[in-house]
C-alpha cells in the first residue's frame, strides 16, 4: 500500500467518523435541542409548573377570544393529539392568527394550561401570492 | 489528470482570465435576479414583502455552507494528495465563506423580526448556522498562524476536515429538531415556494455563486503571487 493510498484510507475514516459524530449529535440532541413543548409531549406527564419554557403549535380555529380588559387573548395550542388552552397580555406579532403556527413563551399553571409572556409566529416552509393562498383557501372551504 | 491542473503556472494561466469572467457574468445574474426579485414578483400571502429578503438570504445560507465544503473538500485533497494549490484553495474559501454566513445571519434576523415577533433565537438551526460562522473564524485565525509560524498547512486541513460535522446538523436541524425556523422549502425535486415567488432565486443563487468562485480565484492568485514576493525577499536579502 503506498503512502498516498494509507492517506486517502486514513481521510475517508476520518470524513466517515466525523459524519457519524454529527447524525450522533443530531440525534443525542433530540430533546435537549427541542425549541418547544408540542402539547402531546405535556398531556401525559406533568407539565414543568413555573418553569420558563416554551409551548408551540397550532393555533386551533375558532379558538381566540379577546378577553374584557383589551389586552389579554385566550387561544388553545393543538398540535392534532392534544391541546393546551393559552392566556397572553401584550402585543402579538402580526402573523399570529388561527390556523397557524405559533411558540409561546411562559410557564404551565398547576391546572395544566399556560401562561404566556410572549408569542412567536413560526412560519412555514410554504410561499405563494395572495391571489393563491385565496384560491387555495376558497378550495378548502368548498371540500368541507 | 488532477495532477495536471494543480500546477500553480498551468493554474495562473487559467485563473487570470477566469477570474474578471466569473465575477462579471455573477454580478450580472444576481443583479438580475436582485432586480427581478424586487420588483416583478408578487408579495406572499403571509409575510407580504418581507419574503424578498428570501432572493438574498437562501444564497447566503447556501454560500456559507458551499463556502465550509469547499474547505472540506480542500483540505481532504491535501492531507491525501500534499499539493500545496489544494490546501491554498481551501484558505481561499474561508473568508467569503464568513461573509456569507454573517449575510445569512443579518438576514435571517432581519426578516425575522417581522415574521416571528422576534430578532434572534437560540433554535436548532439559528445557533447551528452561528456556530458555524464562528467556526470559519477560527478556522481563519488558525490557517493564519500556522502559515505565519511556516506551518505546512496539516492542522488548518485537519480543522477543516472536522468542521464538516456541522454541516449536516445544520442541513437536518429543521428536520429531525423541533425549531422556529420553518422546514426545507427546496431540495433538489420540489418546492414549496410557489414559482411566481420562486424563478429569480435561481439567478441570484447562480449569480452570488459565480461571484463566489470569483473571489476564490482571486484570493488564490493574491496568495501565490504573497509567496513569490516572500520568496523574491528571501532571495534578494541572501545575496
Amino acid at each position: 500500500m503506498k503512502a498516498k493510498h494509507q492517506r486517502l484510507a486514513l481521510v475517508g475514516l476520518g470524513l466517515v467518523a466525523v459524519m457519524g459524530a454529527s447524525g450522533l449529535a443530531l440525534s443525542a440532541l433530540k430533546d435537549e435541542a427541542a425549541f418547544f413543548y408540542a402539547p402531546a409531549d405535556v398531556a401525559g406527564k406533568a407539565p414543568p409548573v413555573g418553569r420558563a419554557v416554551r409551548l408551540g403549535g397550532m393555533v386551533e380555529a375558532g379558538s381566540i377570544h379577546r378577553q374584557n380588559d383589551g389586552v389579554t387573548i385566550a387561544f388553545t395550542v393543538t398540535d392534532g393529539k392534544a391541546r393546551v388552552p393559552v392566556t397572553f397580555s401584550g402585543i402579538a406579532p402580526d402573523l399570529f392568527k388561527e390556523q397557524s403556527g405559533v411558540v409561546a413563551e411562559g410557564q404551565f399553571r398547576a391546572d395544566g394550561s399556560f401562561a404566556a409572556d410572549n408569542l412567536l409566529a413560526k412560519h412555514d416552509e410554504r410561499y405563494m401570492p395572495p391571489e393563491m393562498a385565496g384560491k387555495m383557501a376558497a378550495a378548502k372551504t368548498l371540500q368541507q | 489528470m488532477l495532477h495536471a491542473y494543480a500546477n500553480p503556472a498551468r493554474f495562473l494561466k487559467i485563473a487570470r482570465p477566469l477570474t474578471p469572467m466569473l465575477i462579471w457574468t455573477g454580478i450580472a445574474f444576481a443583479a438580475f435576479g436582485a432586480w427581478a426579485g424586487l420588483t416583478q414578483t408578487p408579495p406572499d400571502y403571509l409575510q407580504g414583502e418581507t419574503v424578498r429578503i428570501l432572493y438574498l438570504h437562501v444564497p447566503a445560507a447556501w454560500l456559507g455552507m458551499g463556502g465550509w465544503s469547499g474547505i472540506a473538500i480542500g483540505s481532504i485533497a491535501y492531507l491525501v494528495w500534499r499539493h500545496p494549490l489544494a490546501s491554498l484553495s481551501a484558505r481561499a474559501c474561508a473568508v467569503p465563506g464568513a461573509l456569507f454566513a454573517a449575510i445569512c445571519l443579518v438576514t435571517g434576523s432581519i426578516w425575522g423580526r417581522p415574521t416571528w415577533g422576534t430578532w434572534w433565537q437560540w433554535d436548532g438551526r439559528l445557533t447551528s448556522m452561528l456556530l458555524l460562522f464562528f467556526v470559519y473564524l477560527a478556522y481563519i485565525a488558525l490557517s493564519r498562524a500556522d502559515a505565519q509560524r511556516g506551518g505546512d498547512g496539516r492542522i488548518p486541513a485537519l480543522f477543516g476536515l472536522a468542521g464538516t460535522v456541522l454541516l449536516p446538523i445544520i442541513r437536518y436541524s429543521v428536520v429531525w429538531w423541533n425549531t422556529l425556523h420553518q422546514g426545507q422549502s427546496l431540495t433538489l425535486t420540489k418546492s414549496t415556494i410557489d414559482n411566481a415567488i420562486l424563478w429569480p432565486l435561481p439567478f441570484t443563487l447562480v449569480g452570488f455563486t459565480l461571484l463566489f468562485a470569483g473571489i476564490v480565484l482571486m484570493r488564490m492568485r493574491a496568495m501565490l503571487a504573497a509567496g513569490k514576493v516572500e520568496a523574491r525577499m528571501r532571495r534578494m536579502a541572501a545575496a
